[in-house]
């Protein structure tokens, strides 16, 4: 017979932006039957993905985990963790592995763990390749095998049925590498038999915490109650409130469409969805429906290096200069052109004007090595001197703030893989390991 | 009376929002999130303010293919818009990496009120 509610905790909706000890409190005194949160995001851009590093904190994330394995060492509350190390490929998720066992070294914690790689096998992905398995998503690139051979590092967001594996596997804590957000709060939902699509729909709500409520400030957590027709969210923190248009607004988030949801296996449809007023501070959810996809598709997120970046920031007060700035910016081009006529980038961001809206060029520069610091000496030197239409300043025209003025900034990444691949069995590409730390 | 169509009868699409926000959807698409405090506001809003693809196209300076929806969301009292990217979030020239700072032409933009 199955259980008629099952309560989530998402402690926070991002591991290690920080858990409010009163909420963190809080919400283990309503006794859920999971901790789960969300370590990774693609948001942050695709140098972290391709550089292995995490772009959260070490310590900050730390931090957090102690209060989670605390709780659930405490409560015996399993514990479930997506997109570890923010990307979510074999770098990032031993980088919190890593931390996780420093932190049950030093307590003593002995949780059945399971680890769960979502790095793609390139072997597999070539005879997908060649079978007409993979197509591209939001954009018309389609994939090639030079796109497979130079990419840096490949991940597949894994659904739901890897982490219910290591569920039956007997796992208290899991930790997975790249994974669709909602998945880690759900797993257990589904074991257990409640509606895919409220599960589904209860996970996009969990999976930025306390988000879906209001006021939406500061990092904290959102409690989910799922029963067999509807489920209801509410903010472990009591200054906080769920509110119809909190949890209605949330469904917009990160989202180009809010009625359709797409994951691996499904969608959810939300045109017929009934967001309700229970309490002043809870919202109850029903009628989101689950739609079966023909086929099982895992979605590739994959970079490759295209170069490599150099930057310096410089401030210029001088009115003559900002009135002939255009034609300024074309005499710098011009000297860097002179000596380096092609095979890099020269990106001029004029905040104050149009930094953040100006229009871009759209060409690509590949370089084989980093020729960016000497492009970027020349191009500094330059435009500290060029001169412009009514100079009167003459003897430098930039205020640089630092020095060394010229910061390197390592290799620059693009996102060259974002594709759907069609697969027979959701949990075979993504490789669990048990251990106990 | 102020002749219509005059400033006087105008307002930003940011005066009557409760928010105006953008974000990417992925790395290849930006979404645009006009929300309302009310459901008349909403109302109102959605059957004089004319925010079809082409308006769109006509405030961010962009093809109209690049303007790939505008959804209507009534739970949330919501106006959704899509936008392609014109480059992939965090390559190279990108000036915005998570498209937080792209709603402002669309918060100034002014609409009959």
């Amino acid at each position: 017979m199955a259980p008629d509610s099952l309560t989530v905790f998402a402690p926070q909706g991002m591991l290690g932006y920080g858990i409010p000890e009163r909420s963190m409190r809080l919400g283990v005194e309503r006794r859920p039957d999971v901790l789960a949160v969300d370590a990774g995001s693609i948001d942050p851009g695709p140098h972290y993905l391709g550089a292995g590093v995490s772009f959260t904190n070490r310590r900050s994330v730390r931090k957090d985990l102690e209060m989670i394995l605390d709780a659930a060492h405490a409560h015996r509350i399993p514990v479930l963790i997506g997109s570890a190390g923010g990307a979510g490929g074999d770098a990032h998720l031993d980088w919190l592995i890593e931390i996780y066992r420093e932190i049950c070294r030093e307590r003593g914690y002995s949780f059945r763990t399971a680890r769960i790689s979502a790095e793609i096998d390139r072997d597999w992905l070539r005879r997908r390749l060649a079978d007409g398995a993979i197509s591209p998503l939001d954009h018309d690139n389609a994939l090639t095998a030079g796109h497979l051979e130079r990419a840096t590092r490949i991940v597949g967001q894994m659904g739901y049925e890897p982490f219910m594996r290591a569920i039956e596997a007997g796992a208290e804590v899991v930790i997975a590498g790249r994974a669709f957000d909602p998945a880690m709060m759900g797993a257990h939902a589904l074991l257990r038999g409640f509606d895919r699509g409220l599960t589904v729909h209860m996970g996009k709500l969990l999976e930025c915490g306390g988000a879906a409520a209001y006021p939406r400030h500061g990092s904290d957590g959102l409690l989910a109650t799922l029963h067999h027709d509807s489920f209801t969210v509410e903010p472990p923190n009591p200054d906080k409130v769920c509110t119809v248009a909190s949890v209605a607004a949330h469904s917009l988030y990160e989202r180009a469409n809010p009625y359709h949801m797409e994951f691996p296996g499904g969608a959810i449809d939300l045109h017929a969805t009934r967001f309700e007023q229970e309490s002043e501070r809870v919202v109850r959810i029903s009628g989101t429906r689950y739609i079966e996809a023909p086929h099982y598709t895992i979605k590739l997120e994959g970079v490759e290096r295209v170069g490599y970046r150099t930057i310096a920031i410089a401030g210029v007060r001088d009115p003559i200069l900002i009135s002939r700035f255009d034609e300024y910016v074309t005499n710098i081009r011009s000297r860097v052109a002179e000596r380096y006529p092609d095979g890099y980038r020269l990106t001029v961001h004029s905040y104050g004007r149009n930094g953040v809206m100006g229009s871009i060029e759209a060409a690509r520069a590949e370089q084989p090595f980093d020729t960016s610091a000497a492009v970027l000496a020349l191009t500094r030197s330059a435009a500290l001197h060029v001169t412009y239409p009514g100079r009167k300043g003459i003897a430098g025209n930039l205020a640089f703030p630092f020095s060394p003025s010229d910061i390197a900034v390592g290799p620059v990444y693009e996102f060259t893989i974002h594709h759907l691949v069609k697969v027979e069995d959701p949990c075979a590409l993504f490789a669990m390991d048990l251990f106990t730390p | 009376m102020p002749p219509s169509g005059s400033l006087a009868n105008t307002v930003t699409v940011g005066d009557v929002a409760a928010f105006v926000t953008s974000k990417n959807a992925g790395p290849y698409k930006l979404t645009l999130d006009i929300v309302f405090s009310t459901a008349a506001d909403y109302e109102r809003f959605v059957g004089q303010a004319g925010l079809d693809r082409e308006a769109i196209a006509a405030i961010y300076g962009i093809p109209l293919a690049d303007v790939l929806d505008v959804i209507h969301f009534a739970p949330a009292f919501a106006v959704k818009i899509a936008l392609r990217r014109r480059i992939t979030a965090g390559a190279a020239g990108d000036s915005d990496v998570y498209g937080a700072q792209q709603h402002v032409p669309l918060m100034q933009h002014r609409i009959a009120w």
